[in-house]
């Protein structure tokens, strides 16, 4: 393990964030410059003066990591240095109140690495709703009760509308598959212009599992088809990770704080709501079309 | 070509090319969008050595000048009203993070009802953001204040908006004398502090806990306030070099009298000449942050009768911002103190309005405020 991120920092046993921070940075090595957005990952590396990290790094609010790795970006260029610039937030930082920033960064098509590290809520305030959280996630702002079964609408699909913006290259990847995350970032790397890999990583106390299970579950994610591990190159989706046949979706959910109220109609809809985009992508890929 | 008659935002767009800012962001909004557009077409005309970034947002313009900033180079960026409003998280966190980053503010009234026209509300909310603010008298001044800021900025590691009347001097068209070379006077940004540089990696833009969080929050007010004496100087320096100063850098006073009027801005030249008229002495605040206490107090002393007239207003309180700011510094003081608050959404002050307001002097009680329009 390189020394990027050093060991000190806060951050929860079993946190996927910071599993999927080391590993993205680990790929790129030591010539970058990272921007932060506001989130668990400020909180537990950098409590002034103390900082975990043996990079550059930059955190400014919650909503602009992408415009500020904008300013970096080109900055740096003006001085002719090369360095891989680094856009890392949440999925409220990135698909919620930063979402304008960071569609801005990709139209503009400065040269910017944007992750999103997906644990599907708000954790750092304490498990609210985002755009990225499941349906029928139960959070602190969209809880289950004897009427409501958690949140009402499906996850925004991020990552197509962010390849429409016509990048070179955006991927999903999860904590589960690390060989599979390096590989993409180190893929991305290779394109000029903006890129976009969005990390599922799950948060122990947010979803309400045990430490010990952050790896296995995000790979059952994948395993059931409910977090599908592919790619978007050029505008053409190819599907990184096949499964023959899916895993049921009880596999994933059960164990899980968050899910623990879903009644069988429930884990039904979600096992065919992911059963659906996982053929809508596999036939996306056989197609060869061009989405974008 | 120093001498010429060119339109205010077009001089200070000369100017800031002249400063060499490495990246600049811009934005569209009214009345400032003549700064960047005159600096496109001089990229476009090969002119500029700067990146331009055409931003989403006025949020997003200082969020790419913060991290440009955060590189070592000097970024810069124009806007006005809203757009400066939209920036207000960041204002307070390009202070906090010591980034000398320079605004021009043209200055608009902030909706609602909306309204493009001048007023100073726009800037004088932002005063406790930590930015040095400097107000120009004229288009010359603001040419003059525009390369001022940088060396301000880069030498006391303080951000600063200088401040110019949206239309009153953004679209007017008047002589000014553009400077061809600043090379002396502004000396390349050497950052030394902070700048994120793989060979030598620092975090920038932590968070802290209660005592380190108020440590720097004290350490931000003090280099505030210990900028008068960096201003004072720069703006001396710039006089020396170009022949062209304004009082001591922080106010100018013109006039005497036992009744002074205190204002800012570009209404202070209709002011001066009433006040000449009505034998009445002007002081023109040219700093409102770090507020110039021991010059006012010493350019007040022993006035009989004070008249601030400003254009914004401290809503809910009454009056604008600069009169219970000057009268908290002349505490003590035997002068009567009173505030006219005008001009709100651009009302034209008028040299006939101006006269009524010095004819009122006498008929004023210490603390009244009067509307414009009431």
């Amino acid at each position: 393990m390189s020394d990027i991120l050093a060991p000190g920092h806060t951050a929860c046993a079993g946190c996927g964030e910071i599993i999927g921070e080391r590993v993205v940075l680990e790929a790129i090595g030591k010539n970058v410059v990272v921007c932060q957005a506001t989130g668990c990952m400020e909180i537990t590396t950098t409590s002034f003066p103390t900082t975990a990290w043996k990079v550059p790094w930059i955190h400014v609010t919650f909503e602009n990591a992408s415009a500020v790795a904008s300013g970096v970006a080109e900055a740096l260029a003006q001085q002719g240095k090369k360095a891989t610039v680094v856009a890392i937030g949440g999925d409220g930082g990135m698909m919620d109140i930063g979402f304008q920033a960071l569609s801005g960064a990709m139209e503009r098509g400065h040269n910017i690495l944007h992750v999103i590290t997906d644990n599907e809520a708000y954790m750092n305030t304490g498990i609210q709703r985002s755009s990225g959280t499941p349906k029928y996630a139960s959070t602190t702002t969209s809880p289950a009760g004897s009427v409501l079964p958690g949140k009402g609408e499906w996850k925004k699909d991020i990552l197509m509308v962010c390849a429409a913006h016509h990048i070179p290259y955006a991927a999903t990847a999860s904590v589960g598959y690390l060989d599979d995350l390096k590989a993409k970032v180190k893929k991305a790397m290779e394109y000029e212009g903006p890129k976009v890999i969005q990390v599922l990583t799950p948060c122990v106390p947010g979803w309400g599992t045990d430490p010990s299970k952050t790896v296995s579950l995000a790979k059952s994610a994948v395993e059931t088809g409910i977090w599908p591990l592919y790619e978007i190159e050029h505008g053409k989706v190819k599907i990184t990770h096949k499964t023959k046949e899916l895993r049921p979706p009880e596999e994933y959910l059960t164990g899980q704080k968050r899910f623990k109220h879903l009644k069988p109609e429930h884990i039904a809809a979600i096992g065919e709501h992911a059963k659906a985009n996982y053929e809508r992508l596999l036939s996306l890929e056989t197609s060869s079309l061009q989405l974008f | 070509m120093p001498n010429q008659i060119i339109e205010g935002s077009q001089a200070v767009a000369k100017m800031v090319r002249l400063c060499k800012p490495k990246v600049l962001a811009m934005y569209p909004i009214t009345p400032s969008t003549h700064i960047p557009e005159t600096l496109a077409q001089m990229k476009a005309n090969g002119e500029l050595d700067g990146t331009i970034i055409r931003v989403e947002s006025e949020f997003s313009a200082l969020s790419a000048c913060i991290g440009a900033s955060s590189t070592g180079v000097r970024a810069y960026t124009a806007t006005s009203s809203q757009g400066l409003a939209l920036m207000h998280e960041l204002l307070f966190a390009t202070a906090g993070m010591r980034l000398p980053i320079v605004i021009n503010v043209v200055n608009r009234a902030l909706s609602a009802p909306l309204n493009i026209f001048n007023d100073h509300q726009d800037s004088m909310s932002e005063r406790d953001s930590g930015w040095i603010q400097l107000y120009a008298g004229t288009n010359q001044e603001a040419v003059d204040m525009t390369v001022q800021a940088f060396r301000i900025a880069e030498e006391c590691l303080l951000p600063v908006m200088v401040c110019m009347d949206g239309f009153y001097l953004s679209h007017t068209y008047e002589v000014v004398d553009v400077p061809d070379d600043i090379k002396g006077f502004l000396p390349d940004y050497q950052p030394e502090h902070c700048y994120l540089d793989p060979n030598k990696p620092m975090t920038i833009g932590t968070w802290a806990m209660p005592e380190p969080y108020m440590k720097l929050r004290k350490e931000l007010n003090d280099a505030a306030e210990k900028s008068v004496g960096t201003i004072q100087k720069v703006h001396d320096d710039y006089a020396k070099a170009f022949g062209r100063g304004y009082g001591d850098g922080l106010i100018e006073v013109t006039g005497e009298g036992s009744t002074a009027i205190v204002s800012i801005g570009s209404v202070c030249q209709n002011i001066e000449a009433v006040a000449k008229e009505k034998g009445m002495q002007l002081v023109r605040v040219r700093c409102f942050r770090p507020f110039p206490r021991q010059q006012l107090i010493g350019a007040l002393k022993g006035k009989k009768s004070i008249i601030v007239i400003e254009k914004n207003a401290a809503l809910g309180l009454g009056g604008g911002a600069m009169f219970h700011e000057l009268r908290s510094a002349l505490k003590g003081s035997d002068a009567k103190i009173a505030c006219y608050v005008v001009g709100l959404g651009g009302v034209d002050v008028t040299l006939d309005y101006l006269r009524k307001v010095a004819d009122s002097a006498d008929s004023l009680g210490d603390g009244e405020v009067r509307w414009q329009n009431e």
